[in-house]
């Protein structure tokens, strides 16, 4: 296929190369990066809230540069870039049509990710990763924060061009007998996230020009020295970035709608209902936005819309967790990585979603608000459901990528330290939310509860680096030495691998491969 | 939608309803919170990095520390002079935004006498960390 190390490829080769399976791969290295640089940072800020007083970092602003990158790294550069990764080796294959509807584009996409990385890692920008204004307007030093407002501007762009390459591929180069109802439900996740990336990013855009300018002093539209509201801001962010949070999470939905009917050996339990969800999900995403702005001084009429319309996102979450349920239900399951991750992701989301409907719920909201609350509750969503998806999915692509197995047991205990460390941590920091602590702050005051729970958050957070590094040494050692896989069935589940696993690459792949 | 899913349905209207209640419970509670008593005495809280500034209704002025009175209501005015803060006394679940250009109130009525933390929940730079004061409750 792709990286099979006995017979490599000149590397130039996949770096210029306009196949949707070598740019997805390089999504996926690229996220995998990024991933252990995001991660290096929360290790680096988890060591610094191990105890009060400096422990690691010398000083609040590094501290400040270290949460806006960990944030803005795991977002957009590992996140992103990992669901495009899949998308790109698996959607032409799925609509069964030969590339994407745009291969240069489509590596255009992923080039200009890299020099946006660059910006954002080498500014090291101190505002979090929500540029809040007046702060970022009057406050954030230079040049870092323009150089993250550039690299965010980039990373835009090529977010809203990935999505129309995914659109165009799946409804215009679908197999014409494949109908629109037939299209497997990874397929149809990404249609939905493209949608919701091409109508969304568009107003962080404008919002991002907005501030440039605002730094700029031409313009003052979030300062208010000059009459600007800061307000009007979060309104744009918000709207860009709440249905953001569904463009993470959609796919990795798909993912386990992937995994879960094959390590259970029974179909999926409902197509439609999955298909229904994702677009009702895709729909609701625009409707919730400012449940992030409930104590910026909203009336009451606001803050009933906009719980309204959050809770309206409960149901249509919770019709997938019941189709995982149901599909499981009486099947023959096989606890693989791949399943492990995929389960445990679901137990997480359901948690995740639990803890959403306290932050929405108006007065309960007034208590969790910008506390570690309000972190924990995320992470579940982005490393406990999102992060959890795509790793098990990394791994069950791994023979298709490698033709080589990873090492099982490994695999298990990346799983199992996982779990534990994402429990201890995040479950955690939803406690002490509770106890009344603030986000991003670098130093905490002697209580002796803060300190307690910051010290389980630091050791979960260390367990999963354990489990972190197991996985990297286990892809790495695996793609050179790992035991050459059949191709049919790797992991014994009695059906096919995949669609058309031989496809051949047809820029670099020899026949009789 | 195609073959039987009764179960589904069952258990989405079971979601919806617990969500209906969730809804209205929470309608009620913040309608019942937001209602400030006539008798409440105004306080104006001046955030600004990155230390807090209280005036009471009979103009003194308190940098860092505020000194209250047990089972009174007091409605504070809360407005920032610099970059966005928030002003949060977690012992009492009072919370709200310090935001430039405007004036955002909150209220609460003490109903324990101490000594409690007020802190900055709004990330606002360099000694965010650090942007606290201090509340006395003096005995009724």
């Amino acid at each position: 296929m792709v990286l099979t190390l006995a017979k490599p490829r000149p590397i130039w080769q996949i770096m210029f190369s306009t196949h949707h399976t070598d740019v997805g791969l390089l999504y996926l290295i690229f996220s995998i990066m990024a991933m252990f640089i995001g991660g290096a940072m929360a290790i680096a800020i988890r060591v610094e809230l191990f105890a009060p007083g400096a422990q690691l970092i010398a000083d609040s602003m590094t501290y400040n540069r270290l949460f806006t990158s960990h944030g803005t790294t795991m977002i957009f550069l590992f996140l992103l870039p990992s669901a495009s990764a899949v998308g790109n080796y698996l959607v032409p294959i799925m609509v069964r049509y030969k590339d994407m509807a745009y291969p240069k584009l489509n590596a255009i996409a992923f080039w200009m990710i890299p020099p946006a990385a660059a910006l954002i890692w080498l500014g090291m920008a101190d505002f979090g990763w929500y540029a809040n204004p007046p702060y970022s307007v009057i406050s954030a030093p230079a040049p870092a924060a323009e150089m993250w407002i550039f690299g965010l501007k980039i990373l835009g762009v090529s977010s809203v061009l990935g999505g129309i390459n995914f659109i165009v591929t799946i409804l215009k180069c679908k197999h014409p007998d494949m109908s629109l109802g037939k299209v497997p439900l990874l397929a149809w996740s990404f249609l939905a996230t493209s949608v919701i990336v091409v109508m969304a990013i568009p107003t962080f855009a404008a919002a991002l020009i907005m501030l440039l300018t605002d730094r700029l002093g031409v313009s003052g539209f979030f300062n208010p020295l000059v009459g600007g509201d800061p307000i009007a801001y979060q309104h744009l962010f918000w709207f860009t970035f709440h249905p953001e949070v569904y463009v993470l999470v959609i796919p990795a939905i798909g993912m386990m709608y992937e995994i879960i009917p094959r390590f259970s050996r029974r179909p999926i339990f409902s197509h439609s209902s999955g298909v229904f969800a994702f677009v009702l999900l895709a729909i609701v995403s625009f409707a919730s936005w400012a449940h992030h702005m409930f104590a910026t001084g909203m009336s009451f009429t606001e803050k009933t819309v906009f719980m309204v319309g959050t809770l309206a996102a409960v149901p249509a979450s919770a019709m997938h967790v019941f189709n995982f349920l149901a599909t499981m239900w009486n099947g023959r399951i096989k606890f693989a990585t791949p399943m492990m991750f995929a389960v445990g992701g679901i137990a997480l989301f359901f948690s995740a979603g639990a803890g959403g409907v306290v932050n929405t719920a108006m007065p309960l909201d007034f208590i969790t608000h910008d506390s570690y609350w309000v972190v924990g509750h995320f992470h579940l969503f982005v490393f406990g459901t999102i992060a959890f998806g795509t790793i098990g999915f990394f791994y069950y692509l791994f023979p298709y990528v490698t033709r080589r197995m990873y090492n099982e047991k490994l695999g298990v205990v990346h799983f199992i330290l996982s779990m534990v460390g994402a429990s201890l941590t995040f479950f955690t920091q939803h406690l002490l939310g509770l106890y009344g602590m603030p986000r991003r702050i670098f130093d905490y005051p002697e209580i002796p509860e803060w300190i307690a729970m910051n010290q389980i958050i630091s050791v979960g957070a260390m367990i999963i680096l354990v489990g972190m590094v197991i996985f990297l040494a286990n892809l790495i050692y695996s793609t050179a030495r790992g035991k050459p896989a059949n191709m049919e069935d790797p992991f014994g589940l009695g059906g096919k691998y995949y669609y058309p696993y031989s496809q051949l690459n047809p820029h670099h792949d020899k026949a009789g491969y | 939608m195609g073959h039987s899913n009764w179960p589904e349905w069952i258990y989405v209207a079971v979601v919806i309803a617990l969500l209906v209640y969730v809804g209205a419970e929470a309608w009620n509670i913040e309608n019942i919170i937001e209602h400030v008593p006539e008798d409440a005495e105004i306080i104006k809280v001046t955030a600004q990095q990155w230390f807090w500034t209280f005036e009471h209704e009979d103009g003194t002025k308190e940098i860092g520390e505020l000194h209250l009175k047990k089972d009174h209501a007091y409605k504070f005015e809360i407005h920032s002079k610099d970059v966005n803060h928030n002003f949060n006394i977690p012992e009492f679940v009072v919370l709200m935004d310090a935001v430039p250009g405007r004036i955002n109130t909150v209220w609460f009525s003490p109903n324990e006498s101490g000594e409690f933390d007020i802190q900055c929940r709004e990330y606002c730079g360099l000694i965010h960390y650090n942007m606290r004061a201090k509340l006395f409750v003096e005995g009724s």
